[in-house]
């Protein structure tokens, strides 16, 4: 099962799925503490108009037109949800719900419009991603790893998510205090001279970099799960912040690996010909992780105590 | 005469269109404990997050030892409204206490042996040593209210502000609190506390802000704290007995 076929089918998907759980899953601890979690949602949405106009801007699909536009369109979202939020004096969750289900459908339209036939974007692209064809084709068995060649012939998604992943990780290191006052006391953190809404946007920066980075590989559906469910579910393993961050990238890198596994050898062991989609196999198996540590993770009564 | 702790002129905030807070002046000298009292929705808590600039200033201006806040902040420490924070946050009580230092070390610098030393002190102080492990949400009120000013105490500041330090905490905390107070009163530091509770504030402190949007009198207890203010503040919020009652233990 680990031979040479492994390599070339399934090693790059998996490593990417690994990159882009995690990439997401980082960020979306302090959302979840900042009940911010539904950001990540609207993030993901409005990166298929982004990609649209991107596309009709530029005619091509190459990947920096359409990152660029994907980020572009998760900043005007964000301008959008504060506008509506300070203007219409509503809820946050209530602003983010509004835009990014406007801008997702108003993507949708754009995209009906423009005559994208000739190349591969579609709303089945935007939400499962195409994760089983990202393919290593050069690997010939392991040996391929240590081949400069074959190495060259890496889907170039697995690279941008390591950058991504590694990026994030040196922000969270570097912004590590400044995130954790302002999501737990802005005041106070106001009070001690902290850029409080620059670190807010910063984050949220962050979160839409990882978005782009990880929906070009594997869609919105895997996109909008890492960023609640793996934080949810390390919430209620403990009661320290550091180890929340650890598990949640545990349950991250279990997830994608699991939720692969099972899409591609599942149905066989049940007799069904056809494999699943990989992408909702893994944000499956990452709400299931999430319903099992809300059964029995050691901190789930915490909530109950608090308002008792 | 020496520069004051806090010097407010024509502070104005308003909050969502309309004045919580209209054209206050008040001198609060070093070394002064400073009750600021007023009805509820007087501004009391905007005033001071007006001064620290947590929330801006519309009009008028914040002089901390004679100089603006930026120059001054590392000489004034905060304590925050417990209600403001979800206690829900996965931290632990030492980890609270150590936010005060993040001004001294800075976002990077490791914390050191010296740096944890100096939190358990101020946890001491206020009685919680024992507790330093302890799950921030798994404290009693009073016990959130004496970590909140532990960390305030782990600043070293000069200029104490506190924002209802004794709203809902059991007797034990309110006394380790007022002792801690007074503490630092001793040494020369400067207290200003919004306060509720009238009756304890002859007990408690020396000077006196009454607030109704607009300043209503301040200065030393016997000067301010009277039945005239006391009615014009609270209007008819309070009995007349009561009053008279309270402005008679000061003067």
């Amino acid at each position: 099962m680990l031979g040479a076929e492994f390599v070339q089918l399934s090693l790059t998907p998996m490593l990417i799925g690994i990159l882009s759980a995690v990439a997401c899953a980082l960020p979306g601890n302090f959302l979840l503490l900042r009940r911010q979690a539904l950001i990540g949602d609207a993030i993901s949405h409005v990166v298929l108009p982004g990609i649209v106009v991107a596309f009709v801007i530029t005619g091509t699909i190459t990947a920096w037109p359409m990152m660029i536009g994907a980020g572009v369109a998760a900043l005007v979202a964000v301008g959008l949800i504060e506008v509506i939020k300070r203007l219409g004096r509503v809820e946050p969750g209530a602003a983010m719900g509004l835009v990014f289900t406007t801008l997702f459908a108003a993507g949708v339209l754009l995209l009906e419009r423009t005559d994208t036939s000739a190349v591969h974007i579609d709303v089945d692209h935007a939400l499962m991603g195409s994760l089983e064809s990202l393919i290593w084709f050069d690997a010939t068995g392991w040996g391929s790893l240590l081949d400069p060649v074959a190495l060259a012939g890496l889907p170039p998604q697995l690279g941008r998510l390591l950058i991504v992943t590694v990026a994030m990780v040196l922000f969270l290191r570097v912004m590590w205090r400044g995130l954790v006052i302002t999501t737990f006391d802005p005041g106070y953190a106001r009070a001690i001279g902290l850029p409080v809404n620059w670190i807010g946007f910063a984050l949220v920066v962050m979160t839409a970099i990882a978005a782009v980075a990880a929906f070009d590989a594997v869609g919105s559906i895997i996109v909008i799960a890492m960023f609640v469910c793996p934080p949810a579910a390390a919430r209620l393993m403990t009661n320290r912040l550091v180890h929340q961050i650890w598990w949640s990238v545990g349950f991250a890198v279990l997830s994608a690996i699991l939720g692969y596994i099972l899409a591609g050898y599942g149905p066989g062991w049940i007799g069904a010909a056809a494999s699943v989609s990989a992408a909702g196999m893994i944000a499956t198996v990452s709400g299931v992780i999430l319903a099992l540590a809300c059964l029995f993770a050691p901190e789930r009564r915490r909530a109950q105590q608090a308002t008792a | 005469m020496s520069i004051p702790a806090l010097t407010l002129k024509g502070v104005t905030v308003s909050y969502g269109g309309r004045p919580a807070v209209f054209s206050v002046d008040v001198t609060f000298p070093i070394g002064s404990m400073t009750a600021i009292i007023g009805p509820n929705g007087a501004g009391k808590s905007t005033l001071l997050k007006g001064a620290l600039g947590i929330v801006p200033l519309l009009a008028g201006e914040a002089r901390f030892f004679g100089l603006s806040y930026q120059d001054a902040r590392r000489r004034v420490a905060y304590v925050p409204q417990r209600a403001s924070v979800d206690w829900d946050f996965p931290a632990r009580v030492i980890d609270v206490v150590m936010m005060g230092l993040y001004a001294e070390t800075g976002f990077l610098r490791l914390f050191r042996q010296r740096h944890r030393d100096r939190a358990m002190e101020c946890l001491s102080r206020v009685g919680m040593d024992a507790f330093a492990e302890r799950q921030i949400g798994a404290l009693s009120g009073g016990q959130q209210q004496r970590v909140f000013l532990a960390r305030a105490l782990a600043e070293a500041g000069e200029l104490y502000i506190l924002d209802e330090p004794f709203a809902g905490v059991d007797a034990a905390t309110e006394r380790a609190i007022i002792a801690v107070l007074k503490d630092l009163k001793a040494e020369g530091r400067t207290i200003i506390a919004v306060h509720h509770d009238l009756s304890t504030v002859p007990d408690y402190f020396d000077r006196v802000v009454l607030l109704n949007r607009e300043r209503i009198a301040d200065g030393p207890l016997e000067e301010a704290f009277t039945q005239t203010h006391l009615q014009s503040a609270y209007g008819g919020r309070l009995a007349a007995g009561q009053v008279a009652d309270l402005a008679a233990r000061v003067g």
